[in-house]
């Protein structure tokens, strides 16, 4: 297949080719007297998984909650395809086209697989009475997850009977149904075994192949992202100190650099102080 | 894994390759219907109740023969169900918010108060039922508004309102009797319909069952109250109007219980202040949990709790008529809750195993 051999050989031209869906330039944030955003670099291109990684405190999250509309950055832009975007709520920030999947907060356990994916968004039947259309909920989310490849034992069952797995899948494909441009993952692999892992892995790789959305992952757990992105940014001290391609690094590698990193920041902290 | 396994219900036979082949044929045969059977009872939470009630029916009349089936004593059990069930059916909602109104049973007690003074001021009885509803809902509304706006828990708002409209019936009754009604001993249709035939309130029971049923089965108000006591920061996520949600559910409750509550007293054709409410919520609440409602939210079904009243009133009534002291009838009321709520927590273990092991 193209596509293996295009994965093997690892040519330059390949990753970068789309666009920038979203440039990041230069924000900032404090809260009160603390700066925990120092001026974050960050794009991300049509079609792309990109990492996010980091320590706590890092400022990652603060970055994630900017981006979903919770929070309101400082200084800097946020650009999406180019044209400047002020999300003031986290309406704002769907409606340009972003989406967040919280860890294991987002489904409700006593409602079926389908009435989750279209909570907010139910079929109703015609006429005066307005019932919600359950046959056409049913087969539409059936085409669906067929569509996306997400497999449930049944779109009846509720998600508090699904594995952690497939609850994760369940509220990814709910996010992209949403049809973002943009989707943001907030440590999709958190608390999952090997095999509910390869679920998900699978499921963000197939959606961003095919191109419907850009993701976003965040994590601190660096085998996963390795796993899962085309590119990982590292933050470290309220900036992005290190963009690598995945097929261009190894994890000794990023290790190394992002040693050398810390001990650069070290150093300009002391000659600053002397 | 058997993520992509046909469900039993669908293809009980078909077992998906790979999947352990040794039972035989009949065998799992056999399980898959033990099982079906299972599932049925897991799915449809009110068959427990049902049979409990089918149970004490035959019993009942085995005992008492005809006394108990005769429609004189069937209406006595339905009398009983009537004000519990009026309460128990709206009570449901706010159980499935993981909410609780505590004063329902006094806007029932309420509301025929209301109209009593509305209709003595001069009003005709149409609309001085229409202020009486006008007033239950208030009373929801106040409760719900609380609630939410407030961040007062809801047990301890409707605690408050519970003993406010107590009061304000024993100010404004003078704790004098209320007597005759408006409407009550009257034979004509609006005098039947509200509350003289002496079937008319079970069936008011009846239909508001069935409507809220339908709207929390088959509606998108009913999705989003499950959504609501199932997960409240998901459901706001979602976009799903949480606190709107709420405060309608309060209302809805009250409005039922108003309602119902004035067919109860035109058909007993006086009011006395010193009726306490607390005492009709516990009957419902019982009924509520019987029908397999869970307290902890996002689950709960309205027909149960309706059987659940049902119950309740056939064992009052085939107690007192089998000669069993009215004073028993509270212990077997224990015994009753105590059995359909572990049946239930059961019935949610069994099905956490039937599903693990693969179906």
């Amino acid at each position: 297949m193209s596509t293996s051999e295009a994965a093997n050989t690892p040519s330059p031209a390949t990753v970068p080719a789309g666009a920038p869906v979203l440039e990041v330039r230069g924000v900032t944030k404090s809260f009160g007297v603390l700066k925990v955003l120092h001026g974050v670099d960050l794009t991300l291109h049509q079609g792309e998984v990109l990492g996010l990684v980091g320590d706590n405190g890092a400022g990652k999250s603060t970055l994630v909650k900017i981006l979903s509309g919770f929070h309101r950055q400082e200084g800097g832009e946020i650009l999406i395809e180019g044209k400047r975007v002020d999300f003031g709520s986290v309406e704002a920030a769907r409606s340009h086209g972003i989406e967040t999947v919280y860890q294991d907060l987002a489904l409700i356990p006593q409602l079926s697989v389908y009435q989750n994916l279209f909570l907010g968004h139910e079929l109703m039947m015609g006429g005066p009475l307005r019932f919600l259309n359950r046959r056409e909920m049913r087969k539409l989310a059936r085409q669906y997850l067929d569509d996306i490849k997400v497999r449930v034992p049944n779109v009846d069952a509720e998600a508090e009977r699904l594995s952690g797995g497939q609850r994760q899948a369940i509220a990814v494909a709910r996010a992209v149904r949403a049809a973002p441009k943009i989707l943001l993952l907030d440590e999709p692999l958190s608390a999952m075994g090997a095999r509910e892992s390869r679920l998900i892995i699978d499921l963000v790789k197939d959606l961003a192949t095919s191109g419907r959305v850009s993701i976003i992952v965040i994590d601190h757990n660096y085998a996963h992202l390795f796993e899962l992105c085309d590119r990982i940014n590292v933050m470290q001290g309220g900036k992005i100190t290190i963009d690598q391609q995945v097929h261009e690094t190894s994890l000794e590698q990023l290790t190394e650099l992002m040693v050398s990193s810390y001990r650069r920041q070290i150093e300009e902290v002391q000659t600053a102080g002397a | 894994m058997s993520s992509d396994a046909p469900t039993s219900a669908a293809a009980p036979e078909a077992t998906p390759p790979g999947q352990q082949p040794e039972p035989s044929s009949t065998r799992s045969g056999a399980a898959s219907t033990g099982r079906r059977i299972l599932r049925l009872f897991l799915v449809q939470r009110e068959l427990t109740p049902i049979l409990i009630t089918v149970a004490l029916f035959i019993y009942f009349t085995i005992r008492a023969g005809s006394t108990f089936t005769g429609s004189l004593s069937l209406s006595s059990a339905a009398g009983y169900a009537g004000p519990i069930g009026a309460i128990a059916v709206g009570s449901v909602l706010l159980l499935v918010l993981a909410e609780i109104d505590l004063s329902v049973g006094q806007v029932f007690l309420f509301a025929p108060w209301v109209m009593y003074w509305a209709h003595n001021d001069g009003l005709p009885v149409f609309f001085a039922i229409v202020v009486a509803l006008i007033a239950a809902s208030a009373v929801g509304a106040i409760n719900g508004l609380i609630t939410v706006r407030l961040n007062v828990p809801s047990f301890v708002t409707t605690l408050a309102t519970n003993f406010i409209l107590y009061g304000i019936v024993l100010v404004y009754s003078n704790d004098a009797e209320a007597s005759p009604i408006p409407l009550s001993g009257g034979t004509g249709f609006s005098s039947q319909l509200m509350g003289t035939y002496k079937w008319a309130e079970i069936l008011w029971v009846l239909a508001i069952t069935i409507l809220l049923s339908v709207m929390l089965t088959r509606t998108r108000f009913g999705t989003r109250i499950i959504a609501t006591g199932g997960n409240l920061v998901g459901a706001a996520e979602a976009g799903v109007p949480i606190r709107r949600v709420k405060v309608w559910c309060f209302v809805l409750c009250s409005f039922f219980a108003g309602l119902v509550g004035i067919v109860d007293a035109v058909k007993y054709g006086s009011l006395d202040p010193g009726n306490f409410g607390v005492d009709y919520i516990l009957y419902a609440v019982g009924a509520c949990v019987i029908g397999g409602t869970a307290l902890t939210g996002g689950r709960g079904t309205v027909i149960g709790a309706f059987i659940g009243a049902i119950l309740i009133g056939i064992l009052e009534d085939g107690l007192t008529l089998i000669g069993v002291s009215t004073n028993e009838f509270f212990i077997w009321v224990g015994v009753v809750i105590i059995v359909a709520m572990a049946l239930n927590v059961q019935f949610d273990r069994l099905l956490v195993r039937a599903r693990s092991s693969g179906n």
